[in-house]
């Protein structure tokens, strides 16, 4: 399934130029000490990450689900901005791969409290620390920690950069359920200006050979977004019947005050997936949605619980995604 | 017998159109003779294979005293201005609490002489605590000693405030210096652009001050007042600059080295050294910006020096503060944008730098003539060097051009018929 899949995606177009200079993938060996992006990654290191959680969801399986991979390791879990469910999710995908973890959570920055980033991550570093992973409300966060600390660093969602291994369980639900993701048509809707999901799938699935369309409201959707290989529409309408895959964001109610857009009202009626827009799509098409889900906002529950959902599909996926990572990025800091 | 005799320089006065091998002799504080020149002197400075240029000029510098002497004083700006070969510089008044009346200027000139090295001249604010409500009390300021106002940090955002201010500097015959940039447009931290979207950062557009430099010109051509638009940084705002000027207005304009020499892509690693206000635009911005230097659009260059800590440099690039430093290294980069490029010559990058800034406050500075104040800079053309941070005068050490190779640097710099800065090395 590997060989597969990973000779397809080196026929891609949108593959960078230094990713050519990419061993063959089977030969593949992972180097980098951390994940930061998929902005980063070659379609083979893309590829390897897939592969690898393929390895790592069969443990899930088992009646003990522990494999001694990151034994005697420690990772710790920065969460600068509440997620519980990613929280969550690397937390059991640490323990699972048998690594001690330490949490960090604070609300809002940091510096309010009159420690900078980058000085809590040294106190913590100095226990003894071998993987961050870190959330943060600022772009670009993870990478200031990851030139400036010895651990390994995991991105795990900086601000409205991007959201990695999100961006890789989506990729992953999605070769799972369709075979592979060259050729495949992929719509990522709603705000994609501030979406750190977005940004990773675009980059991961155009790097991989599909074509992504963004869409949303003019004041959500960047036109210079189309730069990175994609799309730009803003009628969910017009793309409805041609794509097979709709990976609905989640629409984020503390940015209401702004202004971006009119109503909430407006906003599910122009941009909402619901039962009478599915009927307009393809038949197999794929509903996918990050979470948590504003049920009747972006997405009807008809919808988000039928046939056509993976929803908890990816929240499963996530976790082998995330066992994959923090054992590749330790493999690749030795 | 003369004090200093500048022997067989290539002497290059744009002021006074001069551009000879010759002799320059300084007495008491002032030039007294350009030409040959045999009499004897205390000091013999042999300046062969070297430009004797008027002192450099920078209408746009940080100081940071009073409120963050960690970052800058008075004295160690003075210092690196010297090392960088200028002989003047202008302290923007943002500092805590700000330079919005007499005292603050008087302050200024105090600290600038006591350190006496460039002269350090103070800029008052246009409005009380640069707050953009109340003008603040310029006659009183401009009495003491202030050269011209801004609120830089931030634009004049009323068109009111702006309007009066505009009225009553133009009264008093200083200028106005305006840190274009709407406020309301200013949410973001880099150029708004394909960059800033891959990067998930917030993006300032190049509207954002073209907005209020089409204000400003409009109030300019309906009140008195002289008015100078600070590091502009769009290819938009110099076309607005090249209309006015050809329209007639009494208005002038600079840019910064780093306007004329990065870009928006230096912010990929997410490196806070890059952030800065306006932000680094695009190629085709930083070839019109140095266009508009070379047919005389823009009228100086400036550094911006922008003195941080490195703590707080050490933060997210979105909430590291805005600034970068350049006073000892800015020759060798204005060089680098224009000389070396082919687009300016000796005598026109020493005008940007001289004569320019010098006509736009008024100031009888930035001239060789005869009888005029002492302030000279000696630069070596073809020295080879490398920056090193390590090496600057200033406090501070945010400065992304650490390890550039440049090609010319000052070698002396005299103020006032003093020395007050001499290359050892070389
Ligand atoms: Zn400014
Ligand atoms: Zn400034």
């Amino acid at each position: 399934m590997a060989k597969k899949l990973s000779t397809s995606s080196r026929k891609t177009k949108s593959v960078p130029a230094q990713a050519a200079a990419e061993p063959a993938p089977e030969a593949l060996v992972w180097r980098r000490k951390d994940l930061l992006g998929l902005d980063e990654l070659s379609p083979a290191e893309i590829t390897h990450i897939l592969d690898t959680a393929e390895t790592f969801k069969e443990v899930s399986t088992r009646s003990i689900k522990k494999v001694p991979a990151l034994r005697g390791k420690v990772v710790a879990l920065m969460f600068f901005e509440d997620s519980t469910r990613t929280r969550m999710s690397f937390e059991l995908a640490a323990s699972r791969l048998s690594a001690d973890t330490l949490l960090f959570t604070s609300k809002g920055s940091s510096v309010t409290k009159g420690e900078t980033t980058l000085d809590t991550a040294r106190n913590v570093a100095a226990m003894g620390v071998d993987i961050f992973v870190i959330r943060h409300g600022q772009s670009g966060a993870p990478h200031l920690l990851a030139s400036n600390l010895q651990a390994s660093v995991v991105n795990a969602g900086d601000g409205s950069h991007e959201h990695p291994t999100q961006g890789l369980l989506d990729i992953f639900t999605m070769r799972q359920r369709l075979g592979g993701i060259e050729g495949l048509k992929v719509a990522l809707v709603g705000d994609i200006a501030h979406s750190r999901v977005a940004r990773s799938n675009i980059l991961g699935l155009t790097k991989l050979g599909a074509q992504v369309t963004v869409v949303g409201p003019p004041t959500l959707v960047p036109a210079a977004i189309a730069s990175m290989g994609c799309t730009v529409c803003t009628s969910l309408d017009e793309v409805l019947g041609e794509v097979d895959v709709i990976n609905m964001l989640r629409i984020q109610f503390e940015r209401f005050g702004g202004g971006l857009f009119p109503s909430l009202r407006e906003y599910s009626r122009l941009y909402g997936m619901n039962g009478q827009r599915l009927k307009r799509c393809k038949k197999d098409v794929l509903i996918m949605h990050p979470g948590p889900i504003n049920r009747g906002v972006e997405i009807t529950s008809d919808v988000a619980d039928g046939p056509n959902s993976c929803i908890l599909q990816q929240v499963t996926n996530g976790l082998a995604i995330r066992m994959a990572v923090l054992y590749l990025v330790s493999q690749g800091n030795e | 017998m003369n004090d200093i005799l500048i022997r067989n320089g290539r002497v290059i006065d744009p002021a006074n159109g001069l551009d000879e091998v010759t002799d320059v002799a300084i007495t008491a504080g002032k030039i007294v003779r350009v030409g040959p020149c045999r009499a004897a002197a205390k000091q013999i400075i042999d300046a062969d294979g070297q430009i004797v240029a008027p002192g450099l000029i920078d209408l746009h510098v940080h100081c940071r005293e009073p409120g963050h002497e960690e970052e800058e004083t008075i004295a160690s700006a003075a210092g690196a201005a010297v090392a960088g070969g200028f002989t003047t510089v202008l302290a923007m008044p943002n500092t805590h609490p700000p330079a919005d009346d007499e005292r603050a200027i008087n302050y200024v000139l105090q600290r600038a002489g006591e350190a006496d090295l460039a002269r350090v001249l103070p800029v008052g604010c246009i409005t009380k605590d640069r707050a953009g409500k109340e003008l603040a009390e310029m006659g009183m300021m401009a009495a003491a000693g202030a050269v011209a106002f801004s609120d830089d940090g931030d634009g004049v955002a009323s068109s009111l405030v702006m309007q009066r201010a505009l009225q009553y500097a133009g009264n008093l015959g200083i200028p106005l210096m305006q840190h274009c940039q709407d406020p309301e447009l200013m949410a973001g931290v880099m150029n708004s652009g394909p960059v800033a979207v891959r990067l998930g950062l917030g993006g300032i557009a190049a509207s954002g001050e073209q907005i209020m430099l089409r204000r400003d010109l409009e109030l300019v051509a309906r009140t008195q007042g002289a008015y100078h638009v600070q590091h502009i940084s769009t290819s938009g705002s110099a076309n607005l600059l090249r209309a006015a000027k050809a329209d007639g207005l009494a208005v002038s304009g600079e840019v910064t080295c780093h306007h004329l020499l990065l870009t928006d892509a230096a912010c990929a690693g997410y490196d806070s050294k890059y952030k800065v206000s306006p932000p680094l635009r695009t190629a085709s911005d930083v070839e019109a910006l140095r266009r508009a230097v070379a047919d005389g659009t823009i009228d100086c260059l400036a550094t911006d020096h922008a003195p941080h800590s490195k703590e707080e440099k050490e933060l997210e690039f979105g909430l590291a503060p805005f600034g970068i430093i350049a006073l000892d290294c800015a020759l060798g980069l204005f060089i680098k944008a224009l000389v070396e490029t082919g687009l300016c010559d000796w005598p026109t990058l020493i005008e940007r730098m001289t004569a320019g800034p010098a006509r736009v406050i008024g100031r009888p500075l930035g001239t060789l003539a005869t009888g005029a104040l002492a302030d000279v800079t000696i630069i070596d053309p073809a020295a080879n060097w490398t920056v090193d941070t390590n090496t600057f005068v200033s406090l501070s050490r945010n400065c992304p051009y650490h390890g550039w190779k440049l090609t010319g640097r000052a070698t002396t710099t005299i103020v006032g018929g003093k020395v007050k800065y001499r290359l050892v090395d070389k």
